[in-house]
């Protein structure tokens, strides 16, 4: 006892050692908290980088000929024009597959599958696809839907393979969607006698557009950036016409020959042009990558405010 | 059992403690606290006993937008822990805490006692070990470890993991030590074992312990106090509070027929 | 008779119910076929890729394609060890590690212990936009951006090398690691932290010494997640590192991964089932091997920490 209490008595003694020991300590604190802040700074640094240098390098091409322009041999006479008109198609067929089937898979998995060793499967194989490299889609591609399919290297393969690719985001931002709506409100269809069916087409999808909505812009943000599985298939890069229009003046005004049609998309382009030692058509490829970075942040800072925008209204 | 010579290791000033939300959860709460007592608080749920006993060691400050108001003063240095100017981690350094529910951390048996004096920056591992050794035995656990002091600590059991970190909160000599209802999570045999140990430290430490089991502060604690609705009802002698309470809610509290 | 009973029996309305049996019964069978489509897209994977793969190891044999040094199979004496380019595959995702490892940690400590909650809610956004920027354009910042910054230090450096591809490729992993492994340390109860501030520990020492150990398994498997993210990475070694199969693990040289080769062959013009089109489906179903594995690991250590606590 009587050791303790001349310890307590020496511990009251040192304060001053405490407190310039504990004045140490603190400033090792505000040491971390600097570098991590730096560490944390690092990614939007580059970032901003980035994006600057590919402005400043590609500023010469920042004008409407650019965009109206096909690729050409000669660096300051080529355009986007294939290119961006390529983007568009391969996303609308992206969009038409992955969304329908990985919205439909999102349901079944939350709303339909029993919990067994079926949708365990299922879940690991969603989970696991969502880690496959992009470019072993290419490979998928190319060996099914260019070959094994006979699709060729066409705006419906490029379309296809990239549907795929963003399939599992569009499903687990659907299920993620679906599990924050609350029972009640299932039962509150069942009770007044409506299939499950009903229940899932009235309910569930009304309630989760907006989630599933956030989950399909990132999802078709990184495809529109995809380069690696395009490249794979063996996509042509010098495409210096347009694919027949969908739209056509005689009936029945549809015209679906621009599937079978080859293409070349923005990040191909881009490639392309950076892949050539020639520096004028790296001012090019700047341009054309300041355009991607730009459409993508976009896309993605408009699916990430949505989804700010859901959580604070969430009333339930 | 106290009486007027026996010296107050802290006491609380008109002690208003306010919760980010702007709910006063203690008001105007003065007490002393004796040295090398053990101070019982009781009371219903939610009336303010852990949020007074972890204002000792200015644990609110871990969450932003929590208030003080009043003074607590440590004695002999007069020191109010809750000034602005007075450092946290220095009011830590002297007030040790064991929590509700056992919280050792994913080290060895020997780091987790030797924690607070690798915080303090203690290199000299000659005195590292004699220190564990003296805390594992204050907390009596030495006889149940001394072979598996590598072992992880989370192999223990859950009373023997509650005694770890009493060996922990006492391996750094604190000035008083708080126990936050360290018997709730555990077996009747652990708590048999933890009271035991707590009678043990009585008349060596200065220890605040915050108690819903009333039967628990008559038997481990010199003095009781009886908190309702962040106030306090009644304090005094715990022989005292349990046999003639002044106030009639402290009675029925204590009698059972409330709470 | 019984036909007729059947017929008797249903009256209008049960005959609605049976029709809206049927409905529900095929919208559900369509809905699953929609979630077998991942299974499918694995196995399709896996099949194609074993399917090539298997035309090229009739000519080429398991002995020399992982044992083999040189790595030619387009060449007129073609050889076909893969060691080079799972060398460069190697060396490339080494130097982003070495950037991502401490960076994304350091970033992670600070976001979970350090961050208010303004903070994170301003930098977790910033984060997501980052992984969202096309590896395109990070192939174009290494090859003309960082290589040229740093020929300034090392002249020698060639134009394609390893050294900036990896470092570029760091940089843009650091948002996987420093969200799993936040992810991870947020799990920590708070009960732990409040023990060791308790003993006096500052922000830093109970980051360092309680938070990080506990959770060591989600840090790991935020690096191993990163892992596979490095090996499988194509546009930026594709267009910073070089294209030349080579066996080295100098990351100052040059030297083609297993995806920048996938890349350069693709971009040429290959007969379909010839060796060199079989080669890069034998490539592909390496790079598929380390990744998968990689992602099992990872997947199996965090979902351990998700149950520790």
């Amino acid at each position: 006892m009587a050791v303790t209490q001349s310890k307590k008595a020496s511990v009251l003694a040192d304060l001053d050692a405490v407190r310039s020991m504990i004045r140490r300590h603190k400033f090792n604190d505000l040491v971390f908290a600097g570098i991590g802040l730096i560490a944390l700074m690092i990614g939007l640094l580059t970032l901003l980088t980035l994006f600057v240098d590919l402005v400043m390098d590609g500023y010469p091409r920042f004008n409407l000929q650019f965009f109206s322009d096909f690729p050409s041999r000669r660096a300051g006479s080529a355009g986007l024009l294939s290119a961006w008109v390529g983007s568009i198609l391969v996303m609308a067929v992206t969009f038409l597959s992955a969304v329908p089937v990985g919205v439909a898979a999102g349901l079944y998995l939350e709303e339909y599958a029993p919990k067994n060793w079926f949708s365990d499967l299922i879940e690991i194989n969603v989970s696991n696809l969502a880690g496959v490299p992009s470019i072993i889609y290419g490979l998928l591609a190319l060996g099914l839907f260019v070959y094994g399919l006979d699709l060729g290297q066409s705006i419906l393969t490029a379309g296809l393979t990239l549907g795929l690719l963003i399939l599992p985001t569009v499903i687990v931002s659907t299920r993620e969607a679906i599990r924050g709506i609350p029972v009640a409100i299932r039962e509150a269809a069942y009770a007044v006698g409506a299939t499950k069916w009903q229940v899932v087409s009235d309910h569930v999808v009304k309630y989760s557009q907006g989630g599933i909505l956030t989950g399909v812009i990132i999802g078709m943000s990184r495809a529109i950036g995809e380069t690696a599985p395009i490249i794979t298939i063996g996509a042509l890069t010098f495409i210096a016409f347009l694919p027949p229009a969908p739209v056509t003046d005689v009936a029945p005004f549809l015209n679906f020959e621009w599937l079978n049609s080859a293409f070349t998309v923005l990040p191909i382009q881009m490639f392309n042009w950076l892949s050539r030692p020639d520096h004028a058509f790296h001012i090019n490829a700047a341009a054309t990558g300041a355009i991607i970075i730009l459409v993508t942040l976009l896309m993605n800072g408009t699916a990430i405010y949505l989804r700010y925008k859901i959580r604070k209204n969430i009333k339930w | 059992m106290v009486n007027t010579s026996t010296p107050i290791k802290a006491e609380s000033k008109d002690l208003n403690f306010y919760y980010s939300n702007g709910h006063q959860a203690l008001k105007s709460v003065s007490m002393p606290i004796y040295e090398n007592k053990i101070t019982a608080l009781i009371g219903p749920s939610g009336c303010g006993k852990s949020t007074f006993l972890r204002c000792f060691n200015r644990m609110h400050d871990l969450y932003p937008g929590n208030k003080y108001e009043g003074q607590i003063i440590m004695h002999p240095d007069n020191t109010n822990i809750l000034a602005d100017g007075v450092d946290p981690i220095e009011v830590r350094m002297r007030i040790s805490m064991v929590f509700q529910k056992p919280n050792p951390f994913p080290k060895t048996i020997f780091e987790n006692v030797a924690y607070g004096l690798r915080v303090r920056d203690e290199k000299n591992n000659r005195v590292v070990a004699d220190k564990v050794e003296e805390a594992l035995k204050g907390a009596s656990l030495w006889n149940e470890v001394k072979d598996r002091l590598n072992d992880l600590a989370f192999n223990l059991s859950g009373g023997q993991q509650q005694r770890l970190c009493i060996a922990r909160a006492l391996a750094t000599d604190p000035e008083i030590m708080l126990f936050d209802e360290p018997t709730s999570a555990l077996d009747p045999i652990a708590t048999a074992n933890i009271e035991e140990l707590m009678n043990e430290l009585r008349g060596k430490l200065t220890i605040l312990v915050v108690t819903h089991n009333m039967q628990q502060a008559a038997r481990i604690s010199d003095c009781t106090a009886y908190m309702y609705l962040g106030e306090m009802m009644e304090y005094g002698d715990t022989d005292t509070i349990f046999t003639r309470p002044v106030r009639k809610e402290t009675e029925d509290y204590i009698t059972g027929k409330f709470g | 008779m019984l036909n007729n009973l059947t017929e008797l029996s249903i009256s209008p309305r049960l005959a609605k119910n049976i029709r809206r049996n049927v409905k529900e019964r095929v919208i559900e069978f369509i809905l699953m076929m929609a979630a077998l489509s991942a299974v499918f897209t694995t196995f399709a994977i896996v099949a194609i890729l074993l399917y090539e793969s298997f035309g090229f190891f009739e000519t080429v044999s398991l002995v020399e394609f992982f044992t083999g040094t040189v790595w030619t199979p387009l060449f007129e004496d073609a050889h076909y060890g893969i060691m080079p380019l799972i060398a460069g595959t190697l060396t490339t995702s080494f130097v982003a590690l070495a950037v991502a490892v401490p960076v994304g940690t350091i970033a992670a400590i600070y976001l979970s212990e350090f961050a208010s909650h303004k903070t994170r809610e301003i930098t977790k956004p910033v984060l997501e936009l980052l992984v969202g920027v096309p590896t395109i354009a990070f192939g174009y910042f290494a090859l003309l951006f960082v290589t040229p910054l740093l020929q300034i230090i090392y002249p020698d450096l060639p134009g394609f090398n390893m050294l900036s591809a990896g470092l570029v490729m760091g940089v843009m992993i650091v948002p996987y690691i420093a969200s799993v492994a936040e992810d991870a340390m947020r799990a920590v109860p708070m009960s732990m932290r409040e023990g060791s501030y308790a003993m006096g520990a500052t922000r830093f020492q109970t980051a360092l010494r309680v938070v990080t150990p506990a959770a060591t398994s989600g840090i790991v498997a935020a690096y191993i997640l990163a892992v596979s993210r490095a090996v499988g990475e194509t546009m930026v070694v594709a267009v910073a590192a070089g294209q030349q199969p080579t066996l080295t693990f100098d990351p100052t040289e040059g030297a083609a991964t297993i995806t920048a080769y996938i890349v350069q062959v693709a971009m040429g013009d290959l007969p379909h089932a010839s060796i060199g089109y079989q080669s890069i489906f034998a490539a592909g179903l390496v790079l598929f091997a380390m990744t998968l594995t990689f992602n099992l690991i990872g997947h199996v250590v965090r979902k351990k920490y998700r149950e520790q606590y």
